[in-house]
């Protein structure tokens, strides 16, 4: 090796405190570590490409016609005028992408275009592509569209009522039965009513949660293009790169293998991307058909249209416990507004009660849940996926029943901890650390100090949570890996990690470029890392249910082990010593037994050379499944909500009530996260801050809501950032993250999900504050100043 | 229709001709190439499309271009004047405060108007000077620590990741 090659290794890992440090206890050096993210300094520079940065020669502007009603037949659509304007290149309609799609293959009921009817105000009926967005707006104008206005359900109830089966959403998939119900679950564990009736105390409730949407910043954007060879591209904001590609092909009619998807950077998700979307597929086919590039980039006012936000829920909980506390009997019942199409639909309805069961040791479980249509824009999986709506009613009732008790609502959660083991539905807890984390806050907070015992106006509220670290089972049924990554190690030293997972925000690339790091001993600088590009990379399922870290982080382990192990042997041979002695590290290669010794050891650049040498072009695939022995019960449905392993919050929340206005000024949330090992705290606290925050906007600022009557009925209330309101600087809480660290033998290093469980909590703690501020139970979100005023004003009527 | 028009971006001169309903955020995007300004509304809202225009945070995505004509802008490109980046956004990259990255250029540019001026910003004058940039990721937390850093680096003539250093040994 050249003396300045040499150096320069050298010279980075000096100037790399993760690197040349001495490894933590833990004995990792590059992980458990602040470090930049590889894609950080691009983001603050501006040099980032987002979908809507990216400008191809000849590209086309694409825009959506979509129904002004809410439930309407389309009787025809005439775009005869349209074509003929200047400047249009091609109009498209329903029956040109006739085949139905959507994420969970047993529902598929979309259509990128109506075809036969509307859903919902929206609904997409034509699609334009044009020289220009004016040209392309000029012609949606010029088409005339014939409907034929039916009755419109904006409630589940009304859309569960005989009149409304009469003229479903959806046609029925059996006889007799109402279209508008697209799933409903039942499932009991234990003998419920037998322990209800023998509980102590039992408290009981009704529940509502409102409905909110993601509001990433940046708008969903696609561009399609076709090449001479005919392969279609398509650039996405998308968090599921791997199951667009596979819905563009089935509706396109395309072989799969002939269809790129790539997602550049993404501007915020949170769920709200991970389904195919009516843009994606108009511009493909756009292309398609002109033979020219095609962008569309969705207004504002489209994204709270397009939605698949969080279920409005209904929700009936009936918890029944002993005298000393412990949980006897939970019975729920949820009514799920699903809005106009299933999207994610059918697990969001299994998540609503099977998410539920931990942290606490329930003898007994019963939850009924049924997700209804209604003609509003489609709900679906939002950060948290059906489970904070449950949770929010759940973490009440706990508080209800330790105020009924006379305990602590703290002390009670713990006398129900869990541990680890199963839950009451047969879930598999191998690690938990729920009980630290209610420590953590309970200290942070003051709360010994404070709950019960503030003046008049503030308090303080205790939640708890559970989350998933990824599914068990992937949408579409298949044995094959969830995860990939393919490292290519090359003789300067450089690392090259492909991988498939959706780098939205999060910091997966920058997991796992700490990974190879970690692994291969090379300074972090010398990691390159590609992600999300179907044509290059291995497979990965996508950024959802909080699976990148465990599943994405355990395949690039298990590929930097493959090359690893190569190299140490090589190192070995050359050393003389037996290659488990080698270790590589901080930028070397060297005999862990002696590792100041000189003639022990070596740059890892020649390291890497010796072991090409000898085993040719060093580079490996690591992949990971999850388990399926022993993880969850044999009972139908028993898989949805199976996790390899679960992640645990705990959330005080201090509020300031003004009883005069309502207002609600949430002081502080202190948000505790088991998340197994945290590879990069940094990035860890960013997602308990950001999920906290979340949590917190959702409970006193946001409401997906649609007007009622008619003629507007079914037009969003507030389809901008002005009129739905998103917390900005100065509305927002202190927030105190505290890391808990319970390490999973399922994780890579320990590590578990942080990105969605630390929302949970949020709602609840803030309720149960509000009830320890002023004394007042806040059931129904949000907590506005009018509902939180109305609440005070009936409370002091009923107490007067 | 489109008109020419002078204006200086990130330092340049420039002569360019714009469509006349374009606003200034629309011109820099597409017309010359300067995508880090972002639009996530489109109509002043949220605060992505953020830029310094003669030093002052204004939104360009409701600013009809001509009325920057002869005015000097500065994008989040310019912001650095040079092959590193501004202590700002070196700090923001060491607190983690980008996580999307979507509302960085315009929080950025409301960070870097506020530091212009007040080089020892209390918390409250941070969360005042970005009440107009929305944020979703990260819940302001790291945004605030990354000003509150980049004023100390100014302040003490020494890097980000310097004055973090000290503070980990305790100086």
């Amino acid at each position: 090796m050249h003396p300045d090659e040499l150096n320069a290794l050298q010279r980075a890992a000096a100037d790399d405190p993760g690197i040349a440090g001495f490894p933590g206890p833990d004995g990792l050096r590059v992980l458990g570590r602040r470090n930049r993210k590889p894609e950080g300094l691009r983001k603050n520079t501006g040099a980032e490409a987002y979908t809507d940065d990216l400008a191809l020669p000849g590209m086309l502007h694409a825009k959506l016609l979509r129904s002004p009603h809410p439930h309407a037949q389309i009787v025809s659509i005439d775009t005869q005028h349209a074509t003929r304007i200047v400047g249009v290149h091609a109009v498209i309609t329903g029956e040109d992408l006739p085949t139905k799609y959507g994420i969970i293959p047993w529902t598929r009921d979309e259509q990128a275009l109506a075809v036969d009817k509307v859903r919902y105000v929206g609904d997409a009926v034509a699609c334009v592509a044009a020289v220009d967005e004016d040209t392309a707006n000029a012609a949606l104008e010029a088409i005339e569209v014939e409907y034929e206005v039916l009755p419109f359900y904006l409630e589940p109830e009304q859309a569960l009522t005989a009149e409304a089966a009469a003229v479903p959403i959806h046609g029925p998939k059996r006889e007799g039965r109402n279209g508008n119900v697209t799933k409903h679950v039942e499932l009991e564990f234990g003998p419920v009513d037998d322990l209800m009736a023998a509980a102590d105390v039992v408290v009981e409730g009704d529940y509502y949660f409102h409905g909110t949407t993601h509001a990433p910043i940046e708008p969903h954007c696609a561009i399609g293009h076709v090449d001479a060879d005919g392969l279609l591209t398509v650039w996405s904001s998308t968090q599921v790169p791997h199951y667009l590609q596979r819905e563009l092909a089935r509706v396109l009619g395309l072989d799969v293998a002939r269809v790129r998807v790539v997602q550049p950077a993404v501007g915020g998700a949170f769920g709200g991307k991970s389904e195919p979307f009516d843009l994606e597929f108009c511009v493909a086919l756009l292309a398609l058909r002109t033979g020219r590039p095609v962008k569309l980039l969705y207004t504002r006012e489209e994204l709270f249209y397009s939605h698949r936000g969080r279920h409005p829920m209904r929700m009936w909980y009936r918890v029944g416990a002993s005298r000393d506390g412990k949980l006897k009997a939970v019975d729920a019942r949820s009514l799920l507004d699903g809005g106009a199409y299933a999207s994610f639909g059918l697990v969001t309805t299994y998540y609503s009660g099977q998410l539920l069961t931990a942290p606490y040791e329930l003898e007994s479980y019963r939850f009924d849940s049924t997700r209804v249509y209604t003609n509003k824009p489609p709900c679906g999986p939002k950060r948290g996926h059906g489970s904070v709506q449950p949770r929010f009613a759940f973490e009440i009732s706990l508080d209800k029943l330790a105020a009924e008790l006379g305990l602590d609502p703290i002390e009670l959660r713990r006398r129900n901890f869990m541990g680890t083991g199963r839950t009451v539905n047969e879930f598999r807890v191998q690690s938990n650390g729920f009980l630290e984390c209610l420590e953590a806050v309970e200290r942070a907070s003051g709360w010994k100090e404070k709950h019960r015992k503030l003046p008049y106006g503030r308090g303080v509220g205790v939640a708890g949570s559970c989350y998933i670290s990824g599914t068990n089972y992937p949408i579409y049924p298949n044995d094959m890996p969830q995860a990939a990554v393919q490292v290519q190690v090359e003789r300067s030293g450089r690392v090259s990690v492909l991988h498939g997972a959706s780098e939205i925000g999060q910091g997966s690339d920058a997991t796992m470029a700490a990974i190879a790091a970690e692994e291969l001993g090379v300074p972090l600088g010398y990691v390159r890392v590609l992600s999300a590009d179907t044509d290059i990379v291995p497979v990965d399922l996508g950024a959802y249910s909080s699976r990148e870290t465990l599943m994405v982080g355990n395949a690039c382990v298990s590929a930097c082990r493959q090359v690893a192990e190569r190299v140490r042997g090589s190192v070995g041979s050359a050393l003389g010593i037996p290659p488990e002695r080698v270790r590589l590290a901080g930028g070397w290669a060297f005999d862990a037994e002696e590792p100041t010794r000189d003639d022990r050891r070596l740059p890892i650049a020649a390291a890497f050379q010796i072991a090409e040498a000898e085993h040719g072009t060093l580079g490996a695939i690591g992949h990971y499944n999850t388990p399926k022995e022993g993880v969850h019960g044999e009972y139908r449905g028993g898989t949805i909500g199976a996790s390899p392993a679960y992640s645990f919050t705990a959330h005080v929340a201090e509020v300031e009530v003004d009883p005069e206005t309502g207002f609600v000024d949430v002081k502080t949330i202190w948000v505790a996260h088991d998340c197994g090992k945290a590879l990069n705290p940094m990035l860890v606290e960013a997602q308990m801050e950001g999920s906290a925050y979340m949590g917190f906007a959702e409970a006193i600022f946001e409401h997906q809501v649609m007007k009622r009557g008619n003629p507007e009925g079914g037009l969003h209330d507030a389809p901008s950032l002005l009129d739905y309101r998103i917390p900005t600087s100065r509305d927002c809480p202190e927030f105190v993250s505290l890391i808990v660290e319970s390490a999973d033998p399922e994780g890579p290093y320990g590590a578990k999900e942080a990105g969605e469980g630390p929302l949970h909590p949020s709602l609840p703690a803030i309720a149960n504050a509000i009830w320890d501020a002023v004394g007042v139970r806040m059931d129904a979100l949000p907590f506005t100043p009018d509902r939180v005023w109305r609440a005070l004003r009936d409370h002091s009527a009923r107490s007067a | 229709m489109r008109e020419t028009l002078s204006l200086t971006v990130n330092g340049d001169l420039i002569e360019t001709s714009a469509p006349t309903h374009y606003t200034l955020l629309e011109t820099l995007r597409y017309i010359l190439g300067l995508t880090g300004s972002k639009q996530g509304c489109d109509k002043g809202d949220c605060g992505a499309c953020t830029v310094l225009l003669d030093g002052e945070a204004i939104l360009s995505c409701i600013l009809p271009v001509q009325e920057a004509a002869g005015r000097s802008v500065v994008t989040v490109e310019g912001l650095a004047g040079g092959p590193r980046p501004s202590p700002l956004q070196d700090a923001l990259d060491l607190t983690g405060g980008a996580q999307c990255g979507f509302c960085t250029p315009g929080i950025l540019c409301s960070a870097t108007q506020l530091l212009a001026g007040n080089g020892s910003p209390t918390r409250d004058e941070i969360e005042h000077a970005l009440s107009g940039n929305l944020c979703r990721c990260t819940g302001y937390t790291k945004i605030f620590e990354a000003v509150e850093l980049a004023a100390a680096a100014c302040r003490s003539g020494r890097t980000a990741g310097e004055v973090l250093a000290a503070r980990a040994e305790g100086g």
